[in-house]
């Protein structure tokens, strides 16, 4: 009971917030509530049990990401001109309204092989296992640390100031 | 515990709330904030797959880690990308800056 109470809170917020976030006239109000949406998405993550893609979600995307776009709108001064759309507004609302109804359709209709087994309660130390043994994901991590370097270099080189 | 339907319902209403506003927006800033919402909602659906049919192998929640690293080198390159063209251009609408367009 209280799980579905939490869900139905959790994912009401997140749509919403999601919503607000086109809505949203104003640049620096549409990012509040990219961040309600970002916090609403890591509490689903713990109704799911998934503590540390929560902890993850928190620090990364609402500590982080956030902190970007707030820092790159006022750097950019786009608030008086608020957030506009283009003339594409109801064709591309028919559309994605069509492409959500496929998508719930199919996915409500197939007959899912759920797994009756309990998930794993604390999960940081069971995805360190996966991720740093030898057969497991090790090169990918090696990887995923490249690509954070590779794109710290590219952001320094794309706002060098020119000579 | 709500089922696996009802998160698939919100990461279906997450993506295409989010390719909504990436199509329709014209600031560029905004159309990043809806790329990050589409892949928030394809985060909820890894999750969920994961919890709820292969509860203990947590091969959902590693592309989610994933997901997120990318993600993140996403927005800041995405960010740079768009304070050069600011710098350029003074604007970031994307209506003033199709100069590639054919």
């Amino acid at each position: 009971m209280g799980m579905h109470i939490a869900f139905w809170v959790l994912s009401l917020l997140a749509v919403a917030a999601a919503v607000g976030v086109i809505w949203q006239k104003n640049l620096f109000r549409a990012v509040l509530f990219l961040v309600l949406c970002f916090f609403a998405i890591a509490g689903i993550f713990v109704t799911l049990s998934a503590d540390f893609l929560a902890a993850a979600q928190l620090i990364i995307n609402v500590g982080a990401v956030a902190i970007l776009m707030i820092m790159s709108i006022m750097l950019t001064r786009e608030i008086t001109s608020g957030s506009p759309s283009n003339i594409l507004g109801l064709p591309a609302l028919a559309v994605t309204g069509i492409l959500a109804a496929a998508i719930i359709m199919v996915s409500s209709s197939t007959s899912w092989l759920l797994s009756p087994s309990s998930p794993v309660e604390s999960t940081t130390g069971a995805l360190a296992t996966i991720l740093f043994n030898n057969e497991g994901f090790i090169f990918l991590i090696q990887l995923a640390a490249l690509l954070v370097l590779v794109t710290i270099i590219g952001a320094i080189v794309l706002l060098k100031e020119e000579k | 515990m709500p089922g696996l339907e009802h998160y698939l319902i919100l990461s279906a209403l997450l993506f295409c709330i989010g390719l909504t506003g990436a199509i329709i927006k014209r600031n560029a800033v905004v159309i990043l904030m809806c790329i990050e919402i589409m892949l928030a909602g394809v985060n909820v659906a890894m999750v969920a797959f994961s919890r709820f049919i292969t509860p203990l192998q947590l091969g959902g929640q590693l592309f989610t880690i994933f997901i997120i690293i990318v993600a993140a080198a996403e927005v800041a390159i995405g960010l740079a990308i768009i304070l050069a063209l600011y710098r350029k251009r003074q604007t970031v609408d994307t209506e003033k800056t199709d100069f590639l367009k054919w």
